[in-house]
């Protein structure tokens, strides 16, 4: 039996850069254009554990992403490190999507794509910071998940063993698959690219599905079928009166055990 | 008019013998909303052995409790909660619905907004109701913050970090029904918790430190990273970490403050190598003190501190921790 697996991955802003970002006032979005786009980091701890079974057992790895046609790209490097195929969802219509059209559009591709054992998913994204996409996949498909998943224990056959962060340690959880599963960092450390990776990526197939080919109604993806609206942008006004110490690098030491004294750290 | 339903509801959450701080926070918040409302506060509370916590909602502010006691609802179970509480929103259709971002709630959130078809905001730092009746969100991001709203999916539902809100006074004299909810039974669970395993915690916890030293993405590297540990450790201050430093391997998830991470209340803190991004400096409420060491004059942190100093912390560091210890020799040790 061949084990078929969905790694769902977010080409997310390179955060090295996205820094700059800032919203858009008048458009109420972010210009994401002109930002090179990098794997979610998490993301790739998610391709790693679908790369360790793939030691282990027959497996097929699928490299899900939506977004514009530059995510290809981080498809690719998903494929370079080891995955089969890549699946790149990509449609204006697709735009604005909040973590449920998201999910929804991502759950449709997965239906499409054909019988799946294990989704993974990075716990987190980097840019939104929502947990959502995971869990909601797992609904709109059926299916049962686990969130922050830290350990596989047990993985052969459909009965499976893992450990997963909570309150004050880890639940130890038994699951059924097919599942969805939502990874940390701690679960491993991801590879890094490799020339023949590089090489055997070129003749790797991915597929581009726009919401026809999916067959989604237009208002169940993108901003139409977002539930949540950002409405406002605001400043926060965290502002002090701040006092940059001057003097040489030692003036500034001295002054600053002060200052750590006079706060009582000292 | 006044409307009589319960309209915001809160999912509690079962702690060792007690209830999760930020769910009485988020009792204590609701309370607010609801009588905006001119209506109630429900909360859910499912475990079990509960019969003598679930009063303390009632305290806090909710007028109906729905408890779901059984050993079967112990520890957490997905499947089930999520079953339960969506026949229950079914039922009394609440507007709004509040979740403490917990492990547990972090989880439950999604899977019950799917179920649901309604929109989830993620860790808010602030929740009003508008004019129009509809619940604002507000998170921060990029720069600002930017405000969420759910106009036409009910409930409106949102997470909440422990801190955001403050602890709400229990006040015993207030009154409150308390509603078995129905456990529906043989119930096919496909993921079974098994057990929770708990760790111990090293360090110091950054929940109660008084004294907070953070390091961020200016550190550099692994070995500004130890030189800001040691800082840490000879203040006797909890160490905090901001997402870049996560990301870099440094720092623990764990350590990570802000508006995904801890929320934090010291009476000092120290930010080292941190530019000042929103989502790290919403995590620090109500610092009496605050410094920054960054060497980068136009960081936006320079504007939100009290004393700034404008050096590479890998230089500057390792002098303070030199300087320190010629002081006071015997700092940063627990025993003398």
């Amino acid at each position: 039996m061949i084990l078929n697996i969905i790694v769902c991955v977010k080409a997310v802003p390179d955060p090295r850069v996205a820094d700059k970002l800032k919203i858009d006032p008048v458009t109420k979005s972010l210009p994401r254009l002109d930002i090179p786009l990098v794997i979610n980091s998490l993301d790739s701890h998610a391709l790693e554990a679908a790369l360790q079974l793939k030691k282990k057992y027959e497996t097929q790895i699928t490299i899900l992403c939506m977004g514009p046609p530059l995510a290809g790209n981080v498809v690719r490097e998903c494929l370079a490190l080891g995955a089969d195929k890549g699946i790149l969802l990509t449609d204006r219509a697709f735009a604005g999507a909040d973590a449920f059209a998201t999910a929804y559009t991502l759950a449709k591709a997965i239906e499409k794509n054909g019988p799946v054992d294990v989704v993974f998913c990075g716990m987190a994204s980097s840019d939104g910071a929502t947990e959502w996409v995971g869990p909601e996949i797992a609904t709109f498909l059926g299916l049962p998940v686990v969130t922050m998943v830290r350990e596989i224990v047990e993985d052969q056959g459909l009965d499976w063993i893992v450990n997963a962060d909570f309150q004050g340690g880890y639940r130890k959880v038994k699951l059924k698959l097919p599942a969805v599963l939502t990874v940390t960092r701690k679960i491993n450390q991801p590879k890094a690219l490799s020339f023949s990776g590089i090489i055997k990526a070129r003749s790797k197939e991915i597929t581009e599905w726009n919401r026809e080919k999916l067959d989604i109604p237009a208002d169940r993806v993108g901003l139409k079928g977002s539930p949540t609206h950002v409405t406002d942008m605001t400043d926060l006004d965290s502002r002090r009166e701040v006092e940059i110490l001057e003097g040489s690098l030692q003036e500034k030491v001295e002054r600053l055990v002060q200052i750590l004294c006079d706060a009582g750290a000292v | 008019m006044v409307d009589e339903r319960i309209s915001v509801f809160v999912i509690a959450e079962q702690s060792d013998g007690g209830i999760q701080a930020v769910s009485l926070q988020l009792i204590g918040k609701a309370h607010e909303l609801a009588d905006e409302l001119d209506s109630k506060v429900g909360a859910i509370l499912l475990g079990n052995k509960l019969s003598n916590v679930a009063q303390r909602l009632i305290e806090a502010g909710a007028t109906q409790v729905f408890l779901g006691d059984a050993d079967i609802l112990a520890p957490y179970q997905a499947e089930l909660y999520t079953e339960i509480i969506v026949k229950l929103v079914d039922e009394y259709r609440p507007e709004i619905l509040l979740i403490g971002s917990t492990f547990m709630g972090r989880e439950l959130a999604p899977l019950i907004a799917a179920r649901l078809e309604t929109g989830l905001t993620a860790h808010c730092i602030e929740l009003e109701i508008n004019p129009e009746g509809f619940l604002e969100q507000r998170i921060p991001a990029y720069g600002g913050m930017i405000t969420i709203i759910c106009p036409e999916k009910r409930p409106q539902m949102a997470t909440v970090a422990n801190g955001v809100f403050s602890n709400p006074l229990l006040d015993s004299s207030r009154t409150g029904e308390i509603i078995s909810v129905d456990i529906p039974e043989d119930f096919p669970l496909r993921t079974l918790t098994l057990e929770i395993v708990k760790e111990e915690v090293s360090g110091i916890s950054l929940e109660s430190a008084p004294v907070i030293v953070a390091g961020g993405a200016g550190s550099g590297d692994q070995d500004g990273w130890q030189q800001i540990a040691e800082l840490a450790t000879i203040l006797n201050a909890g160490f905090g970490s901001t997402r870049p430093a996560v990301d870099a391997g440094w720092a623990e998830l764990e350590t990570m403050i802000g508006q995904s991470g801890k929320m934090v209340n010291p009476e000092l803190y120290v930010g080292i190598g941190i530019s000042g991004e929103l989502q790290h400096m919403v995590g620090i409420v109500g610092a009496k003190t605050m410094i920054a060491i960054n060497n980068d004059t136009k960081a936006p942190i320079f504007e939100q501190v009290d004393y700034g100093i404008v050096e590479d912390c890998r230089v500057f560091v390792p002098a303070l921790v030199k300087a320190l210890k010629e002081k006071k020799p015997y700092l940063g040790r627990t025993t003398l």
